[in-house]
């Protein structure tokens, strides 16, 4: 469990990282980001008390020294207040925030996963399979691994949505209002998940199948694989063995594909009108929401280093070197 | 065998693979779009023509058809590809620099200093980019956000990372080489050492990480100009920014998608052929084997379960 401590750790200063990264970027960066917003809500009449509230979130003409600004916007945080969403009828970010979260917690999550899972059984199907059919998947691979994520989905709806009318082209649900968790209300939202759920998986499932099996192809050259063959253990199984040894770094990389795959998912949610983070960060910009803006980048370093954290705890599952310290 | 002709053979051998004649055709053919296509543009890419109410599909005029305001595909794309090469080469350049540089450091030092550099490192690798960026865009507002160089240097500063981490791995294993070793016995300066001792042994590590992120470059420039967030000129993100503002995907007009989107998919596959090639140069054994297979049938082996057959063949495939 020191591995795990360890890696707790590294998360907690990595949060604390991206806390200060939003406390001093509107600090560092010239310009005057009230002005900004003042720009943006002409026509809304503000209080004098938001904008003094908006002044010091920004630290725009305040007497207060950094440092003491820095520890007032810590403990703001730690609390859970990130400031009001000034495009949002200045409701709390949290509220804006939390509206959105459990679209792109559902559909990322889940497409990760699946994409993950399949992306390394196809992976070691691949290196087990070398020299057949299979292989001509590679190159397919390559060309997926380097379009964007936004141009599979534009394809995707033009190909399943408009010509074949297969399924919905955006947004996540057909009706307005909530009805209730029954199963037509479920299946509609399925039904509107597919299409981006598949354009994550099969964008990010590329990287996956790559990199399991040149592991997995150079973890077959082991010896204890060659022993297992020759052991005479059915070849399921020897392939077994080594594929639990070669899906170790995968697990390992994971914390630096999960960055790229939720950028790339956040991309994929403003293309199909999806109600999560990404369509929320892209008109926070446009509307020079700053407090929802850095909120959003909390919520999603928060989410990612929590992604992180169950990868860990699956890697020290399947690895018994990790538990052997103690 | 003369120094020299070993030398050239090694250099030789590196084109040879066929992931790496292509990646490098497919890159010679972008970097050419990016320099003379803007010249044989058939169009501006802003003017208006026909004064029709949608896009209208290829024709012998406009051969890729044109956009909702009615401007030339075609010259739109030609145009598109300067920026986009530009900003990831900016990138690219810039975030390899830091990634030698903090990698080698952290490596050939050790110690303290590696705790701290490895660790700020990692930081960047597990923020998430995109999000950074787009809120580093936020606070720097328009002006400067639409200076290229800017946008290609905040995307390095995101970018570098990865290569970091790979480089100070391969350091650390080289550090402790005889060679290594004699060269601080004789009492060499440790710039010198990593210059002269180490550098040139991390040069196919150095050369992927920088085709990585170039790769890197291209995606993030093609999302942000997609996101209409870094729109100076024409590119392929921002082409496609504008299709999706009129609904491109849902009225089916795939000539105004399909073009920037494979443009930037392809100029991104030569990226990751050219680097296969390279990882495959390194370790031999990630070869797709069909070849080797069937050099294998016809020297009288069957491969074997669980062995990569090493073969001779007088092509020099090996």
């Amino acid at each position: 469990m020191r591995m795990i401590a360890r890696r707790l750790g590294f998360y907690l200063v990595t949060a604390f990282v991206a806390v200060s990264v939003d406390f001093w970027m509107p600090r560092i960066i010239p310009g005057n980001p009230v002005d900004a917003i003042l720009a943006k809500m002409q026509g809304v009449s503000i209080t004098k008390s938001t904008i003094a509230a908006l002044e010091l979130q920004f630290g725009v003409n305040t007497k207060a020294s950094l440092w003491s600004q820095y520890v007032h916007y810590l403990a703001q945080v730690l609390h859970g207040n990130f400031g009001i969403s000034t495009s949002n009828g200045f409701v709390p970010v949290t509220t804006v925030i939390g509206g959105a979260l459990p679209w792109t917690l559902g559909l990322v999550g889940v497409s990760t996963l699946i994409s993950f899972c399949l992306g390394t059984v196809i992976g070691a199907l691949v290196a087990w399979r070398r020299g057949s059919w299979l292989d001509n998947l590679l190159p397919v691979t390559t060309f997926f691994q380097a379009a964007p994520y936004f141009f599979l989905a534009f394809l995707a709806i033009d190909l399943f949505s408009i010509k074949l009318g297969w399924f919905p082209s955006g947004g996540a649900h057909q009706n307005l209002d909530f009805p209730g968790l029954n199963w037509t209300y479920l299946s509609d939202v399925l039904d509107h998940a597919v299409l981006p759920a598949l354009t994550i998986v099969v964008a990010s499932g590329a990287g996956w199948i790559v990199s399991m099996r040149n592991v997995m192809i150079t973890t077959m050259d082991e010896d204890y694989v060659l022993i297992a063959a020759a052991k005479g253990l059915r070849e399921r199984r020897v392939v077994w063995y080594a594929a639990r040894n070669a899906v170790l770094p995968s697990v390992s990389g994971f914390a630096l594909a999960i960055g790229f795959i939720v950028s790339g998912a956040l991309l994929t949610e403003i293309v199909f009108s999806y109600p999560g983070l990404g369509l929320l960060l892209v008109n926070a910009v446009g509307d020079n929401d700053y407090a929802l803006l850095q909120g959003i980048f909390l919520i999603i370093t928060f989410a990612v280093l929590t992604a992180n954290l169950l990868a860990d705890f699956v890697y020290v599952f399947l690895d018994p070197r990790t538990r052997q310290e103690a | 065998m003369a120094p020299g002709i070993a030398a050239r053979q090694r250099a030789l051998r590196l084109p040879r693979s066929p992931k790496i004649v292509a990646g490098l055709a497919i890159l010679g053919f972008f970097v050419l779009w990016a320099v003379i296509g803007p010249v044989v543009a058939p169009y501006s890419p802003d003017q208006n023509f026909a004064n029709a109410p949608v896009p209208l599909p290829p024709s012998a005029a406009h051969w890729l058809g044109t956009t909702a305001l009615q401007q030339d595909v075609f010259s739109q794309l030609l145009v598109g590809g300067g920026d986009t090469v530009l900003v990831a080469l900016v990138s690219g350049v810039i975030a390899t620099a830091l990634s030698v540089g903090i990698g080698v450091t952290a490596g050939y030092l050790g110690g303290l200093a590696d705790d701290l550099l490895s660790m700020i490192a990692n930081i960047f690798l597990v923020l998430p980019a995109l999000p950074l960026l787009i809120i580093m865009i936020g606070f720097l507002g328009r002006s400067s956000s639409n200076d290229i160089l800017v946008v290609g240097v905040i995307i390095s500063i995101t970018g570098w990372a990865f290569g970091a981490r790979v480089l100070r791995a391969q350091t650390l294993s080289l550090r402790n080489r005889e060679y290594v070793d004699s060269a601080k016995i004789i009492g060499e300066k440790w710039w010198r050492i990593v210059a002269t001792e180490i550098l040139p042994n991390l040069t196919p590590v150095v050369a992927t990480s920088f085709l990585f992120t170039v790769l890197y470059g291209v995606g993030t420039y093609t999302a942000l100009a997609f996101l209409g967030l870094v729109n100076p000129n024409w590119s392929w993100g921002g082409m496609l920014f504008y299709a999706q503002n009129s609904n491109a995907e849902i009225s089916g007009y795939w000539w105004w998608f399909v073009p920037p989107g494979l443009a930037v998919a392809l100029l991104g596959t030569s990226l990751v052929l050219l680097n296969f090639g390279i990882d495959e140069f390194i370790n031999p054994r990630l070869r797709a084997a069909g070849l080797t297979r069937r050099a294998g049938r016809k020297a009288g082996r069957r491969p074997e379960f669980a062995l990569t057959a090493v073969l001779k063949t007088s092509g020099g495939q090996s």
